[in-house]
């Protein structure tokens, strides 16, 4: 706690390069490069923007100067996708630097990062590959976000994976260990909801299930995202978390029902590949939006969980 | 925390998931896990597909994006093929995928099917030039005027700082030309050309900027850059080259922000 | 090496002088200087100046998706013609066009 109050302190002494954009209760959207001329030309009334952290931590350039210009209007939710949290092996200090140094400089409304994988040795994979969910993994993984944590002197919200296979050793759920993970280090939670209807789909069980046993008071942030169809081994429907469409009908239900139990979480619609134009996005986060409004009454300012 | 050195627990069960999970991930003729399966005891075979898929496609996806010219110059199927040998061979070691594909110009030279092409290494190294600058440092280049506030007996002495975006790339072909025509959509305009090409990548302001460099050119920065005074320098290009230009050559390191800084003579 | 240096420091200010000629001006330039710039500078700029491309080519960005396109075997492919290499005529070397494969590459 006193750890706490003096990193408070310490922040509340350095003037803040930018404004405190407050996030409660909006939506937002990946922030594409493609985009910029749009959103710099017609600005955005009410939104966020998200990015993945390790895209910005060259040491200067375009990147830095459209993330700069956006950070000053608009929050900004620092997506770290590469710490490899999930994983058995020491954190990169390197990388968990880099990372410090974003948070420092940009001082995002939201902090987040994966339940998963990315690094082995010293090879990079770019994915982000499962773990079992045991006592020892869930040790390793708590250890991993405590340091992160103390790293960047502020919780982080943790992001439930898609997921293709199982563990034969895993002990645990997925929610289980999630709960467990909030309870050891006081991390707040990333709940994809795309996800969780991809890996429901994909390992025969109830996404609604899921989300009843889900610690949603504990849930910072939400994301939303296309998925693909495909088909596994025995030709059932195998869906990829592909990002490269709009929010299926499926999960806008287990949204607004999410929504409804936990209120106006900030939500961010992702969409990474077969990008579309600027317009068809934001009409995306315009219907996270509505869906956001619509529970907002229900929820008294201050009860809201909202991070930042 | 405990450090933890991983080599010691590499057969560790607690680590044992991630090398067993990794193992396969670029080997397609190697079995998946043991230990993963569907749900109720359904096969993992394609559900284990789809890391390695996810694995290969992002990274051969990476290339492209770091090297369109070249994509464009090969044709979409050449260079995906290409790229997945690469992917392969030569994964990334860091998580800053714009740090990615270093070595992929030298792989291209090597590569067999590309013997065809023997300027395309040199392209995709541009290429890999142009990345680095757009991502390097933002710096002021050096002002005209710096330069002018130089006691002219003090001039000989002189070295430069590099500003952090600036790249060379040699060239025994036309490689700046074949580039310049790829790297850009549009109508494909045929080159003919057969003249050494030596590209300077600057990145002045927010904008990558590459220039062909004029006969001596190459030499003459190559040597400044390397922190040798502008007289070594400039006695360098024109051994390397009689046409060399000194007037025209200090203009244009200028205009392109070749240099950050003067860091003194003497 | 300096002694017998032919690039004097005589040479070499007046080789600075010409250049910064080129910056001279803080308002436009006169078209007398402007004409003197360019016959003293040559071309202000090295050679091509290719600029404005960071709009379609800004690297390779991280992903925290999966993908739907399948491209993990791929051993046994044949060589597909495409791209502009065709195109291009470097003398002295084999034109630029791929020769299709017809067998399949080892891993």
């Amino acid at each position: 706690m006193n750890e706490m109050a003096n990193i408070q302190l310490s922040r509340a002494s350095v003037a803040p390069r930018f404004p405190a954009h407050p996030v409660a209760g909006m939506a937002g959207t990946s922030l594409k490069h493609d985009h910029l001329p749009s959103i710099m030309a017609n600005g955005v009334e009410r939104g966020f923007f998200e990015v993945h952290a390790e895209n910005y931590m060259g040491a200067g350039g375009p990147p830095h100067d459209a993330l700069t210009r956006i950070r000053r209007d608009y929050p900004v939710s620092l997506h770290g996708v590469c710490m490899s949290i999930g994983g058995p092996q020491p954190l990169d200090k390197t990388h968990l630097g880099r990372f410090k140094a974003l948070v420092d400089r940009y001082e995002p409304a939201l902090v987040s990062e994966h339940l998963a994988w990315s690094t082995h040795e010293t090879t990079y994979f770019n994915d982000l590959l499962p773990l079992p969910y045991t006592q020892t993994t869930l040790a390793r993984v708590a250890e991993h976000i405590d340091e992160v944590q103390e790293a960047i002197g502020r919780p982080i919200l943790l992001e439930n994976p898609s997921t293709y296979v199982l563990f034969l050793q895993s002990t645990m759920s997925e929610t289980e260990f999630l709960r467990e993970l909030v309870r050891h280090t006081g991390c707040g939670l990333l709940l994809d909801v795309n996800n969780v209807f991809v890996s429901a789909t994909n390992h025969g069980y109830s996404a609604l299930g899921y989300l009843g046993d889900f610690p949603l008071e504990h849930v910072g942030e939400i994301h939303l995202a296309g998925h693909a169809e495909q088909a596994d081994d025995e030709g059932d429907l195998l869906l990829i978390d592909s990002h490269d469409g709009p929010v299926a009908d499926a999960v806008w239900k287990l949204y607004d029902i999410v929504i409804g139990q936990c209120g106006p979480v900030p939500t961010l619609v992702e969409w990474d590949s077969e990008i579309p134009d600027w317009p068809i996005l934001k009409a995306e986060a315009a219907a996270a939006q509505a869906i956001l409004d619509r529970h907002a009454y229900r929820f008294m300012p201050g009860k809201a969980h909202a991070a930042g | 925390m405990q450090p933890v050195d991983f080599q010691d627990h590499r057969h560790d069960v607690r680590i044992g998931y991630a090398a067993d999970f990794a193992g396969p991930l670029l080997d397609p003729e190697r079995p998946p896990p043991a230990f993963i399966a569907g749900p109720n005891g359904k096969a993992a075979k394609k559900r284990y597909a789809v890391y390695r898929n996810n694995v290969t496609v992002s990274l051969i996806n990476a290339l492209a994006a770091t090297f369109p010219a070249t994509l464009r110059i090969t044709g979409v199927d050449f260079f995906r093929a290409m790229a997945r040998f690469h992917v392969r061979a030569t994964p990334p070691t860091s998580p800053l995928l714009f740090e990615y594909g270093y070595d992929f110009p030298d792989f291209i030279e090597r590569y067999e099917y590309a013997g065809s092409m023997p300027w395309l290494a040199d392209v995709a190294r541009i290429e890999r030039a142009w990345l680095d600058a757009y991502h390097a440092a933002d710096a002021a280049p050096l002002p005209p005027q710096a330069l002018a506030s130089i006691p002219p007996a003090h001039l000989a002495d002189t070295i430069l700082t590099p500003h952090p975006a600036t790249r060379i790339v040699r060239s025994r072909y036309p490689a700046v030309t074949i580039f310049a025509a790829n790297r850009v959509g549009g109508p494909v305009t045929p080159i003919e050309a057969s003249e050494p090409e030596d590209a300077l990548v600057t990145r002045p302001g927010m904008e990558v900027v590459v220039r062909r460099l004029p006969p001596g050119g190459a030499v003459f920065l190559t040597r400044l850059l390397a922190g040798e005074p502008l007289a070594a320098a400039a006695e360098a290009a024109l051994t390397d080259d009689s046409e060399f230009d000194l007037s025209a050559n200090i203009a244009g390191m200028i205009e392109a922000g070749v240099f950050n800084d003067i860091r003194g003579g003497g | 090496m300096s002694t017998k240096s032919t690039v004097s420091a005589t040479i070499l200010a007046g080789a600075v002088a010409t250049a910064l000629a080129s910056f001279a001006s803080a308002g436009p330039m006169t078209e007398a200087e402007a004409a003197a710039a360019m016959d003293a500078g040559k071309e202000k700029c090295y050679g091509v100046s290719l600029a404005g491309m960071n709009d379609c080519a800004a690297g390779p960005g991280t992903t925290c998706q999966g993908t739907s396109t399948v491209d993990f075997q791929g051993n046994a492919w044949a060589l597909v013609q495409g791209g502009t290499c065709a195109s291009i005529k470097v003398p002295g070397d084999r034109a630029g066009s791929l020769e299709p494969l017809t067998r399949d590459v080892p891993s």
